[in-house]
C-alpha cells in the first residue's frame, strides 16, 4: 500500500479549475519531486494534500484512510507537514518559538527534536532569539523547513524551497533535505530547480497546465521527455 | 497645585479601571480581528452573575467573583464555538451585526429580569478605606485595588502569550490563519479559548465597575466606548499600551473634571482625538503590520 496517493485529484478556485485528475503515488521512504512551469498547479496539489484545499475524500488517501476533505490541522496531526511557498514564519514569533509552533498540533517521537533540527541547521541556533524577520532568505528557509519537521512528520511536503536563493545557500538546503530522508521521512518536493530535484528524487512528475504531463524514475527520463512535459513545445 | 496632583493621580487610578474594560477587547481584536460591540454589555452581565451570586450565596463581592470566574469563562467559550465563530471569514460585517445585535439582546433581557434600578455591588469597609498621601491627596483602597488587578491582569496575559504553548498558537493564528492551520493549530478552538479568556477579565472588570460606581442594564455602551478609546490610544502593539492607553483616558476624564465638571467625559474624547489625529496608530503600534 502506498503511504499517500492521489487519486482523480482535482481543484477548483471558483469556476476555475486549477488541477485536472491527478494520480500520484508516494511509498514509504521515497522521494518525489513535482516540476513544472509557473502555473502549472504544483502547489495547488500540495495544498490540496495538506488539507488548505478541501474537495472529495478519497482523492487523496494517506495511510490508506481518506483525508480529502479532512482539515489542514487535523492532516498535520497525522503527520503531513507543508514547508510552504514563501517561506511564510510568523513574523511576530521570534525563530525558535517559530520552530516550537510547529509542534503545537502533533508530538510525535521521531528523529527530529529542537536540538537535532539546530544540529541540522547550526546557523539558525545563533539568530534562535532573533525576531525571524531579521533573517536572510536561506535563514528563514531553513526555519520553515525545522518548523514542519519537529512534528517527526511521515511525510513532508516542500513547496520550492530554493526559490530565490543564492545556489550556495541551495545546495546546503539540499544537503540537508539527504538527511532528512536518510532518516526516513519521505518527502514530496516541488521545484522549479530541476536539476536538483532530480539528484534527490525517486520519481518525477511532471506538470502542466494543471494535468500530469510526464512520470517517471530520472534515470529512464531523458531531457528532450522532461523538456517536452515541462514546456509542452 | 495640589488640586492637579490629585487630579492625575486619580486618573491614573481610574485609568486602572479602564485598561480593564479594555484588556479583553484588544485581546479578542488581537487575535481574531474581531469587533466585539458587545464587550460593554457583556461586562454589565458579568457585574449582574456577581451581583446574583453574591446575594444568593451571601458572598462578598470578590468571592462572587471568582465564583463566577469559570461561568463566565465557559460562557464565553460557548458564544464563540457557537455563534461568533460562525460569523467569521472574509467579511467583516457579520460579526459586527451579530455582536451588536447581542449587546441589544443583553441589554434588554437584563432590564427585563433585573429593571433599570442602580445596583452597586457592596464591598464593606473597604469601601469607604483610603490613604492620605498629602493635604489633598487621598486614595481610596477599591481604586487602588482596581488599578493593581489592571497591571496583574496585563502581566497575566502576558505570560499567557509570550511564554505559553497556548500563546504561541494565538500569536501564530493572529499572524496568519492560513499557516496555523498547517502547525496543527485547530482555529475554531483558539478563538474559543481567546473568547473564555476575554471572558474571565471582563468579569474581573465587572467587579470592579459595580464597585466603583452605581450600574445599570443601560451603561453598557458607554464602557465599551471607554474601552475602545483605550485600545485605540495604547496601539495595538501590547497589552501595556492598552493599560497605558486606559491611563491616558483616565487622566484626561480626571483633568477634564478639574477644569470643569461637566468636561470629564468630554476630556476621555478629546484625548482620544488628539491621538487619533497625530498618531493615528495609537502610541505603541503592531511592528509586524
Ligand atoms: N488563490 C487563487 N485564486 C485563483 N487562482 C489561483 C489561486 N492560486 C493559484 N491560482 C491559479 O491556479 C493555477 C495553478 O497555480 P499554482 O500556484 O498551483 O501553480 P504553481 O505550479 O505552484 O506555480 P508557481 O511555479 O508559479 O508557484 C494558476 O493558473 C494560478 O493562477
Ligand atoms: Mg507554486
Amino acid at each position: 500500500m502506498a503511504l499517500l496517493e492521489t487519486r482523480g485529484l482535482t481543484a477548483f478556485y471558483g469556476d476555475f479549475q486549477a488541477l485536472y485528475g491527478i494520480d500520484t503515488m508516494l511509498q514509504a521512504g521515497e522521494t518525489i519531486a513535482i516540476i513544472g512551469a509557473n502555473g502549472a498547479g504544483k502547489s495547488t496539489y500540495l495544498k490540496s494534500i495538506a488539507g488548505l484545499i478541501r474537495g472529495a475524500a478519497d482523492s487523496v488517501r494517506f495511510e490508506g484512510a481518506p483525508i480529502g476533505a479532512t482539515s489542514a490541522a487535523e492532516i498535520m496531526k497525522r503527520g503531513i507537514a507543508l514547508v510552504p511557498e514563501g517561506r511564510r514564519l510568523f513574523p511576530s514569533l521570534c525563530v525558535e518559538e517559530n520552530l516550537l509552533v510547529g509542534r503545537y498540533g502533533r508530538e510525535a517521537p521521531g528523529p527530529w527534536s529542537l536540538g537535532r533540527i539546530y544540529e541540522l541547521f547550526p546557523g539558525i541556533k545563533t539568530r534562535r532569539n532573533s525576531a525571524s524577520t531579521t533573517l536572510s532568505g536561506g535563514e528563514q528557509q531553513m526555519v520553515a523547513i525545522g518548523r514542519a519537521l519537529i512534528s517527526n512528520p511521515r511525510v513532508l511536503l516542500c513547496d520550492e524551497i530554493s526559490l530565490g536563493l543564492a545556489p550556495i545557500v541551495v545546495r546546503a538546503l539540499y544537503e540537508a533535505l539527504r538527511h532528512i530522508k536518510a532518516a526516513g521521512t519521505s518527502m514530496i518536493l516541488v521545484e522549479q530547480d530541476i536539476a536538483q530535484a532530480i539528484k534527490v528524487s525517486d520519481r518525477i512528475y511532471c506538470f502542466q497546465e494543471g494535468r500530469l504531463s510526464l512520470s517517471g524514475r530520472p534515470s529512464e527520463l531523458s531531457r528532450e521527455q522532461i523538456h517536452l512535459a515541462y514546456f509542452g513545445t | 497645585m495640589a488640586v492637579w496632583a490629585n487630579a492625575l493621580i486619580q486618573g491614573i487610578l481610574l485609568g486602572g479601571l479602564y485598561a480593564l474594560f479594555a484588556a479583553g477587547l484588544s485581546l479578542i481584536f488581537g487575535i481574531m480581528r474581531l469587533v466585539n460591540l458587545a464587550h460593554g454589555d457583556l461586562i454589565v452581565l458579568a457585574a449582574f452573575i456577581i451581583l446574583t451570586i453574591a446575594t444568593w450565596l451571601g458572598l462578598d463581592p470578590f468571592a462572587a467573583m471568582l465564583a463566577a470566574l469559570p461561568i463566565m469563562f465557559v460562557a464565553g467559550f460557548a458564544l464563540q464555538h457557537l455563534l461568533l465563530n460562525r460569523t467569521l471569514g472574509r467579511d467583516l460585517l457579520p460579526p459586527l451585526l451579530v455582536t451588536f445585535g447581542l449587546s441589544i439582546i443583553i441589554e434588554n433581557g437584563l432590564l427585563e429580569l433585573f429593571s433599570a434600578d442602580s445596583r452597586r455591588l457592596h464591598g464593606g469597609a473597604i469601601e469607604t478605606t483610603s490613604f492620605a498621601l498629602g493635604p489633598d491627596v487621598a486614595v481610596g483602597v477599591v481604586q487602588l485595588l482596581t488599578l493593581a488587578s489592571a497591571v496583574a491582569v496585563i502581566l497575566a496575559l502576558n505570560v499567557v502569550f509570550y511564554r505559553t504553548a497556548l500563546g504561541r498558537a494565538f500569536r501564530a493564528t493572529s499572524d496568519d490563519l492560513e499557516i496555523a492551520q498547517l502547525m496543527g493549530i485547530d482555529h475554531p478552538r483558539i478563538f474559543s479559548l481567546a473568547m473564555g479568556l476575554s471572558f474571565i477579565v471582563l468579569t474581573i472588570a465587572a467587579l470592579y465597575l459595580g464597585m466603583h460606581a452605581n450600574f445599570d442594564p443601560t451603561i453598557g455602551p458607554q464602557r465599551l466606548l471607554y474601552a475602545f478609546e483605550a485600545v485605540i490610544v495604547g496601539g495595538l502593539g501590547s497589552f501595556w499600551g492598552t493599560l497605558f492607553g486606559g491611563i491616558i483616558i483616565g487622566i484626561a476624564q480626571t483633568i477634564g473634571a478639574q477644569l470643569n465638571p461637566e468636561w470629564q467625559i468630554l476630556g476621555g474624547h478629546v484625548a482620544f482625538l488628539a491621538v487619533l489625529v497625530f498618531k493615528p496608530r495609537g502610541l505603541f503600534p503592531r511592528t509586524t503590520d
